[in-house]
């Protein structure tokens, strides 16, 4: 099987004040099958065995499925496919090609170290209106609350956000419209989210706004990079919701 | 007791003003008026191809709308106020919304791409061309003031001199170009951001906004390339 040397281009920074440079590093014996993570694990291999600092990174399932992994490869977040970082494979690149390798840039989420970067503004968007309040305890009965088809297809399309922050990553402006907007519609278009549907998004757009996200242009980057395929029409909902909530006041 | 939302406390003016969505609301929406603005103004123009009375005629007409409502040029100044005041809003949302979007992104990228259209990313510097424009379009055909003819009454002979200019050619069709591209993203955005938009609109509204781009650019530019060609003169 033939296998890969790659010239990597990683982004080090020591700790969230340090300064952070592009650090060129060899690869050598990189299989087309090696995920990028698994591919960056060689990496680190190599440099604990120098002595020296490996690489940090997030991840954590490596299925796709957690949002924990992400990274700009090439100017891309999450690389040249549309999936997460963890399940882009090797393939997709060629032997003897330099790689570009960056943390998630926007304001809100600050550097940690290396690539990861703090992403807990997303959980305080969540945290001011992505819920809905009530009891849970065991789960309900399925046919007690009856939900459309339609309706139920759009809020699991959009419960598939993982929170990765490619959005983010993506954006020109550094805008968390697209994932703001997946939870606000996700929840708004269902019965159960219905007593809170104004309060939701007007206490969310606020938290996202005060976090310093950019705003929308309309670019469509953000659902480009999206490794779950939230539709940029998702944002378009959410500003429907915000003027609906601003009149019904 | 009822719980404590953190939009309760705001109100509506704060609610538009205050948040990145509302912002953006005042520019869709003062970016549609001036629009419809521009729509008339293009249609009024095509009056130079039935020659110098008719145009001026149409000219002086626009400042008897109203007439005996209002006074004479009480709707043209009605009309001007307004368009001023759309065209602060929209410059002052989208430099307060531009300084956020910059700020949110403190550290670029090392690996730069070609993101998105050419139409999207020009849209501030086109913005600020197209403010620049007007500021000599007034000048030149409202007050005469830079113009080669300038008289007042006179919109046909004022208009043939300007393009009779290489410059006024080049200032002209420049920022026609960066209309016709501003409103090429900034019309379907608009859209978007008032919330009208749908997967299943979305090529429609897609083509539409670029129909209104190309129709009223090639509107606006039949003029100069008249008068260069001859036709108009």
């Amino acid at each position: 099987m033939t296998t890969m040397n790659l010239t990597l281009r990683i982004w080090r920074q020591a700790g969230p004040d340090a300064e952070g440079r592009l650090t060129t590093y060899q690869v050598s014996g990189i299989s087309p099958d090696m995920s990028f993570l698994e591919m960056l694990d060689t990496l680190n291999e190599e440099l604990i065995l120098a002595d020296e600092e490996p690489v940090a990174f997030d991840h954590d399932c490596r299925e796709g499925i957690c949002g924990a992994c992400g990274m700009v490869i090439n100017g891309a977040a999450h690389g040249p496919e549309r999936t997460t970082t963890c399940q882009l494979h090797m393939r997709h690149f060629s032997d003897g090609d330099t790689i570009d390798i960056e943390p998630w840039r926007a304001a809100a989420f600050p550097v940690v170290k290396d690539l990861v970067v703090d992403r807990s503004a997303f959980d305080r968007i969540i945290g001011s209106g992505g819920y809905i309040t009530a009891p849970t305890g065991s789960a309900p009965e399925a046919h007690a609350t009856a939900v459309p088809k339609p309706d139920a297809d759009t809020a699991f399309e959009h419960a598939e956000c993982i929170g990765c922050g490619a959005c983010v990553a993506a954006c020109p402006n550094g805008s968390a419209m697209l994932f703001t907007s997946a939870k606000v519609v996700h929840l708004n278009v269902l019965p159960q989210g219905a007593p809170e549907r104004e309060s939701r998004v007007l206490d969310m757009v606020g938290t996202m706004d005060a976090e310093g996200f950019g705003g929308c242009t309309n670019t469509g980057e953000c659902a480009t990079a999206c490794p779950k395929g939230i539709p940029l029409t998702s944002i378009t909902a959410m500003n429907r919701e915000y003027l609906r909530a601003v009149r019904k006041r | 007791m009822a719980l404590a939302t953190r939009a309760g406390s705001r109100s509506i003016p704060a609610l538009i003003w205050r948040s990145t969505i509302g912002k953006k609301t005042v520019m869709a929406v003062s970016g549609l008026i001036m629009l419809l603005y521009l729509i008339t103004h293009m249609l009024g123009n095509l009056k130079v191809f039935f020659g110098p009375d008719e145009m001026n005629a149409y000219a002086q007409w626009l400042r008897t709308i109203g007439e005996p409502f209002l006074k004479h040029e009480w709707f043209i100044w009605i009309a001007r106020v307004g368009l001023l005041a759309a065209v602060v809003a929209h410059g002052v949302a989208a430099y307060q919304l531009s300084r956020l979007d910059l700020a949110a992104r403190p550290v670029k990228y090392a690996h730069t791409r070609r993101r998105t259209s050419y139409a999207t990313r020009t849209m501030r510097w086109g913005g600020v061309i197209l403010g620049l424009f007007i500021v000599w379009h007034i000048l030149d055909l409202t007050t005469g003031t830079v113009n080669p003819h300038g008289v007042h009454g006179e919109a046909y002979e004022n208009v043939v001199a300007t393009f009779s200019t290489w410059y006024g050619n080049v200032i002209y069709i420049v920022a026609l170009v960066a209309l016709g591209l501003h409103i090429r993203h900034g019309l379907w955005s608009a859209v978007q951001t008032l919330g009208l938009g749908s997967r299943t609109r979305d090529r429609a509204l897609r083509a539409t906004a670029t129909t209104v781009a190309l129709v009223l650019t090639a509107g606006f530019v039949s003029v100069p390339v008249a008068v260069m060609t001859g036709i108009v003169s």
